[in-house]
């Protein structure tokens, strides 16, 4: 076995892990953060029109497998460019989780302050936004950030419908030049020089958050 | 400009039926199969305090809650300066359970102070004062800030107004929390055991704040509470609850001085017990 082939394969490797495996969750978490809270604001409307929708479609998102979702999203809007269709398919997939994160994070508020603001007829809407979810953000930060981190190991899923991403770009260099085991524990290191720091980071916050 | 009770007798002449700015008409109100409020009947008059008392689970605050729109009926209709409340009018002129947007407008009549005071912890003393007459009211901020700053004065906390609620006592966030509600120019103003979440020595500066907005304003106000020399002093009226019925009603100093129900007695005494 060659380990200098770890070196050879290093530029295209990180090149695709900057250009696609980062950009992917960096835009795939943003997507599911602000999807995520949609989920949850509906979730908690008051008509059961919007409710139960809401959940059964969450909740088979949920239970459905990401590499499933790939391929039928992938089906569905053939034509656009296949990372568009991985990252808003990584995004969809995650918001349900997240969607999760921010109920909890909600629940935790106390209903007194929802009581406070109906008695002082604060709309509806302007209670969610300068009551409840300024109380709420400290509540999900870290959970967010457990999923963001998760997201970013599910990246070479995107290979299944032809997303150049890391794990991809080191699989092809490996058939290439047959040297499988050097390319694939370069993959390995890059996720884990990337996604401990940032572990820590979260746990850091946690702790600051009081959790 | 103390406000005598009105006299329903006297207001009777004007275009509304009655006086009663406050009206429960067989009001019934269960949660699951217990039965808190059982067709329940009475008035409250414009500028009228009315303390209510009973025991726990006498269905006080219940009674309050319905008012601030926190709960609503099973039967019977609440009138608010005899427009119905709890109701709405349809266009033939029947009766129908409120939707939210009735709910939305007429709710701006009436605020609310809670034992657990419910100051937003997210914003200083002042933006809690100013939210809702700037977004509720649409008053500009300056005129806002500047009546935030009078109400501040007068609960006695003129210097604390960009404190965070978790930088002051008890005592000092319900202050600002009876500022809140009346920088919102109630009609009518709910007190629910205000001070029972406080540190004893704590509950006189808030108990006498509340006495000067009962001196200098004419807000009709019901008040829940256990401080009998309080309710005393500033109401016009006791209803004794038990089980969601009205036991007994008459002035303060017929009620605690001489009452005539032998479940008054009982329960007076006991709170006398608990000092
Ligand atoms: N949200 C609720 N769900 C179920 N039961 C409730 C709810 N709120 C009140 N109750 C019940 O209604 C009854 C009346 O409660 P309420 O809080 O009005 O009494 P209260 O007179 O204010 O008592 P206390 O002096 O203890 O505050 C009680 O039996 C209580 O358990
Ligand atoms: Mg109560």
């Amino acid at each position: 076995m060659n380990w200098s082939a770890m070196g050879d394969a290093f530029p295209s490797v990180i090149a695709a892990f900057f250009k696609v495996t980062l950009v992917s969750t960096v835009v795939g978490t943003a997507v599911a953060a602000a999807l995520g809270l949609v989920w949850a604001i509906l979730g908690r409307s008051r008509t059961r029109w919007v409710t139960v929708p809401v959940k059964v479609v969450v909740e088979f998102i949920r239970s459905t497998p990401l590499m499933i979702q790939l391929f039928a999203l992938w089906v569905l809007l053939g034509s656009l460019p296949t990372e568009v269709i991985g990252i808003a398919m990584l995004g969809i997939h995650f918001s349900t989780y997240m969607s999760e994160v921010y109920r909890a994070g909600i629940d935790a508020v106390p209903r007194g302050q929802w009581e406070a603001a109906t008695a002082l007829s604060l709309p509806r809407s302007h209670t969610w936004r300068a009551v409840i979810l300024p109380q709420a953000v400290r509540n999900v930060l870290p959970g967010l950030g457990n999923y963001a981190i998760a997201m970013f190991k599910y990246t070479p899923f995107l290979s299944v419908i032809g997303v150049g991403e890391m794990v991809r770009t080191a699989q092809d260099y490996g058939s290439n030049h047959f040297e499988y085991p050097p390319v694939f524990t370069l993959c390995g290191l890059i996720f884990l020089a990337a996604s401990y720091p940032t572990s820590l980071a979260m746990r850091k916050l946690e702790k600051r958050l009081g959790h | 400009m103390a406000t005598e009770p009105a006299n329903p007798e006297a207001d009777a002449s004007a275009t509304a039926p009655s006086a009663a700015c406050i009206k429960f008409d067989q009001v019934v109100k269960r949660f699951g199969s217990n039965t808190v409020l059982d067709h329940l009947d009475f008035s409250v008059d414009r500028g009228e305090r009315v303390t209510l008392i009973g025991p726990s689970g006498s269905g006080k605050t219940t009674i309050l809650r319905l008012l601030m729109t926190l709960e609503k009926v099973n039967d019977g209709v609440i009138w608010v300066d005899d427009e119905p409340f709890s109701h709405m009018r349809t266009p033939g002129g029947q009766l129908r359970p409120a939707n939210e947007k009735h709910l939305s407008a007429i709710r701006r009549k009436i605020g609310m102070v809670f034992q657990q005071f419910n100051l937003f912890p997210n914003m200083r003393v002042l933006q809690n004062i100013t939210e809702a007459p700037i977004h509720v009211l649409g008053q500009d901020r300056a005129k806002a800030e500047a009546r935030a700053r009078e109400l501040l004065e007068m609960v006695g906390l003129g210097d604390r107004a960009d404190a965070h609620p978790s930088q002051l006592s008890g005592g000092q966030q319900q202050r600002v929390a009876i500022a809140r509600a009346l920088a919102m120019d109630p009609e009518i103003l709910l007190l629910d055991e205000v001070t029972s979440a406080l540190d004893p020595e704590l509950v006189a500066d808030v108990l006498n704040v509340l006495r000067d907005v009962a001196r200098e304003t004419d807000i009709t106000m019901l008040i829940v509470t256990h401080e009998m020399q309080f309710a005393r002093d500033v109401s016009h009226r006791v209803l004794m609850f038990d089980h969601g019925r009205i036991v007994e009603s008459g002035p303060p100093d017929q009620i605690f001085g001489n009452p005539t129900e032998e479940r008054t007695q009982r329960f007076l005494r006991a709170v006398l017990e608990e000092r």
